[in-house]
């Protein structure tokens, strides 16, 4: 496959004015020109200022994510587009509340799992828990997946908030 | 300072007089009135009634796009807005500033399916360069200045006000132009020096070159057009326009081309197909362009300038691409040549214009005029001819075959004469058009080439022109077809001419004179330089009736799905060529 035909993943940050309809630009965006979102994060950031962060993980060629990038900066309340991927190194974060329901052993095991995994317990029942799991992506998703023969039946994910490493400010 | 306390209605109305406003286009309705007893009480504004809100959108394209300044628009909720999408979605692809006033229910009444509600700003989101919902009259007057600004500023486009019933009736204060800061949307108009030094130096060494122009040199301004032609003056670069380019830089310029792309000339595209450096300046790689992307241009380095970040690297990728008003880009990218004494390869270039000449031996636009039966590049062709001496003249076209032979063989020797709907390629887009242009230019020959099945989507218009005395010229090339539907069904769908024939069309002499205006018609080809004079000579609007050949095709054509350097010629053509499994899905 070419270079110009593989698709990336790239975490870009978005600084928008936190006005009426700007996320609803943001998502029309991305399915009128036909942009993949994986996921999507939101809220304000900078009451005093009236900002809000948008996070978007998303994937494509790399004439693709040029166009989402310049297609975002295009939109009038946008104030800054951030492409975290290639701007240097920058710490991800999801967190997802997990719920497993189960008995006896596979139970305890659901347990001994999130402690491994530094998972929260934030609801119990005599028959249930609900975890609390912050990290990558991946770890999640591991998490999630350990959790599937042990009673998993529900999952609330956060989608990614990602932030530069370093002093500078966004 | 303490700012003037006025209602929201009154706020609108001085703020298109602070905005240099002199006309707006529009049309009454519940939502809005409040706006329309305010316009009734004043004399600044003039306000052109339309006889349907899509009519009011295309006049206000018109106007901006031959006066190079911002339209404006006033409609009233529900289908007042829905009825201006068409309109409004044709600005954003063509690029043209507009300001649209929708009224709207009362905020308290927002959501809840009121009488003549719709959700605007929803449904227009996608298609305005950017759109607001005024909810208090205290943020109206800063909102209406913003508007304005972002319409003209950076790439032009269409922006909408949705203007809810109670904040038009509310008081709130009056903030003029000159105190309000736009915080967020600067566009950046000067050229990164480095790559204007780097496309200067790329230029200097080419063999086969191209300057490759469209209407981003128009919407920068007439200095654009000004210097884009120093350039082709400077550099002894070959030159072609893109339709919405045309009068970027004069037609008769021996440097020119012609109109390059989908129906421009063998030589345009050959060029284009052939060159070693192409300089693209403000045109944006249009699909009706490029022909099969992967053909396109293969051997070239690639120079873009566009004011638009995210048209460089869209659809073909470039070398270099410098973000900037073609205006101060092509300045800079002058300074950079004269002062660095570049030296252009002429013998280079001197054989690039033998093959180019060669090229332009093959005479693409040729057509036979012979007999009775008027050919419809010869009725354009006298159009032109008869009207040339003249520097006032206008055109506007509907969409289809009569809108490409228009192009091709109407010249255009200045820009901001010739409005047409490209990105879009809106039916009905020209009469309304014409309309505008007419009113931003009093005086002045305007002529809408029309086809007989576009001029019926927007006929209604004719009573506004004759409402406001407007002496519009309406040349319609009468082929009984929606000739380019049919032409794609000749070359794609084995001449099966599925509902692309017009039946029961109304005698357009009768239709004339029922809008109080002239009706003329030419069956025969001795009579066809009479009408143009009489339509010419007549100050009343005039509906011509040019019966021309059923059957002609528009050529030369790159077919979809083709290179550049596949096209055909003529109808004979086609059979040799079928068009490929990939282009039969392109439109």
């Amino acid at each position: 496959m070419p270079e110009s035909a593989r698709e990336e993943r790239h975490t870009i940050g978005v600084l928008v004015d936190n006005e009426p309809g700007v996320l609803a630009r943001v998502i029309g965006l991305f399915s009128g020109r036909g942009y993949n979102i994986e996921s999507l994060t939101v809220a304000e950031t900078d009451p005093q200022g009236k900002l809000s962060r948008i996070t978007i993980v998303t994937s494509g060629t790399p004439m693709v994510i040029e166009q989402i990038k310049n297609q975002l900066g295009r939109l009038v309340p946008v104030r800054k587009v951030s492409d975290l991927t290639i701007e240097g190194p920058h710490v991800e974060r999801e967190m997802a509340l997990v719920k497993v329901h189960g008995a006896g052993e596979k139970r305890v095991e659901a347990l001994r799992i999130a402690d491994i995994f530094r998972a929260r317990v934030v609801d119990s029942t005599n028959e249930s828990f609900v975890f609390e799991i912050i990290g990558k992506t991946t770890k999640l998703s591991a998490f999630i997946g350990l959790m599937q023969p042990l009673g998993l039946v529900d999952v609330a994910r956060t989608g990614v908030v990602a932030i530069a490493r370093g002093p500078a400010a966004f | 300072m303490a700012y003037e306390e006025m209602s929201g209605a009154k706020i609108l109305i001085q703020a298109l007089v602070d905005q240099g406003v002199k006309d707006v286009f529009g049309y009454p309705g519940g939502a809005i009135l409040p706006v329309y007893d305010e316009l009734h009480q004043q004399n600044q504004i003039r306000h052109i009634l339309v006889r349907q809100e899509g009519g009011a959108v295309h006049a206000a394209e018109g106007y901006a796009r031959s006066t190079g300044k911002v339209g404006v628009v006033i409609v009233t909720s529900g289908p007042g807005a829905t009825n201006a999408v068409t309109g409004i979605t044709d600005a954003l692809m063509d690029s043209v500033p507009l300001v649209i006033f929708c009224g709207q229910v009362p905020t308290h009444l927002i959501g809840n399916d009121a009488f003549q509600e719709c959700d605007t700003t929803g449904i227009t989101r996608p298609c305005t360069k950017h759109n607001y919902l005024v909810k208090s009259t205290a943020d109206l007057a800063r909102t209406i200045h913003e508007a304005f600004y972002v319409a003209r500023s950076g790439r032009p486009g269409p922006v909408l006000i949705d203007l809810p019933k109670d904040v038009q009736l509310a008081m709130g204060a009056y903030i003029p132009p000159q105190d309000i800061v736009h915080k967020t949307y600067q566009p950046k108009t000067r050229g990164d020096r480095a790559l204007i030094e780097q496309a200067v130096a790329l230029m200097a060494q080419a063999e086969r070159p191209i300057l490759y122009c469209g209407g981003g040199v128009v919407n920068s301004g007439p200095k654009a057009s000004e210097l884009l032609t120093k350039l082709v003056d400077v550099t002894g670069f070959p030159v072609t326009l893109t339709l919405m380019g045309l009068g970027a830089v004069p037609a008769s310029h021996p440097q020119f081309l012609g109109m390059l792309g989908m129906h421009g000339t063998y030589e345009a595209n050959l060029a284009m197909h052939g060159c070693d450096v192409m300089v693209c300046i403000g045109a944006r790689f249009d699909d009706r362009v490029t022909g099969r992307l992967n053909a396109f241009a293969p051997n070239a380095k690639k120079i873009h300038i566009d004011i638009d970040p995210s048209s460089i690297n869209k659809n073909v990728l470039v070398d270099i691409g410098i973000v900037g008003d073609v205006a101060d880009v092509l300045e800079q990218m002058l300074n950079v040549w004269t002062s660095s004494g570049v030296k252009p390869d002429r013998k280079a270039l001197a054989a690039w214009w033998r093959q180019i000449d060669h090229w332009r031996t093959r005479n693409s636009l040729a057509y036979r005029q012979t007999g009775d039966i008027i050919k419809p590049q010869h009725a354009i062709r006298r159009l032109y001819e008869l009207t040339k001496h003249r520097d006032d003249v206008f055109i506007t076209t509907e969409v289809g075959q009569h809108q490409m032979w228009a192009a091709q063989h109407f010249g255009f020797e200045k820009p901001n004469r010739w409005m047409t709907s490209g990105g879009l390629g809106t039916m009905g887009y020209g009469l309304p058009a014409a309309m505008g242009v007419q009113l931003a230019q009093p005086g002045a020959l305007v002529v809408d080439i029309a086809g007989e099945a576009s001029i019926m989507m927007n006929i209604q218009e004719m009573s506004t022109i004759a409402q406001y005395r407007l002496p519009v010229k309406v040349f319609i090339l009468n082929n009984q077809y929606m000739g380019m539907v049919r032409q794609w069904q000749e070359l794609l769908h084995g001449s099966r001419y599925s509902q692309t024939y017009m039946e029961s069309l109304p005698d357009f002499v009768k239709l004339a004179e029922a809008f109080g205006a002239v009706g003329l018609r030419a069956e025969k080809a001795d009579q066809l330089d009479d009408v143009i004079k009489e339509m010419i000579a007549v100050d009343k609007p005039v509906i011509a009736d040019i019966m021309v050949d059923k059957a002609e095709n528009c050529f030369p054509m790159i077919p979809s799905g083709a290179a550049h350097n596949d096209m055909l010629l003529g109808p004979e053509d086609k059979a040799e060529k079928p068009i490929s499994e990939e282009g039969m899905v392109l439109v």
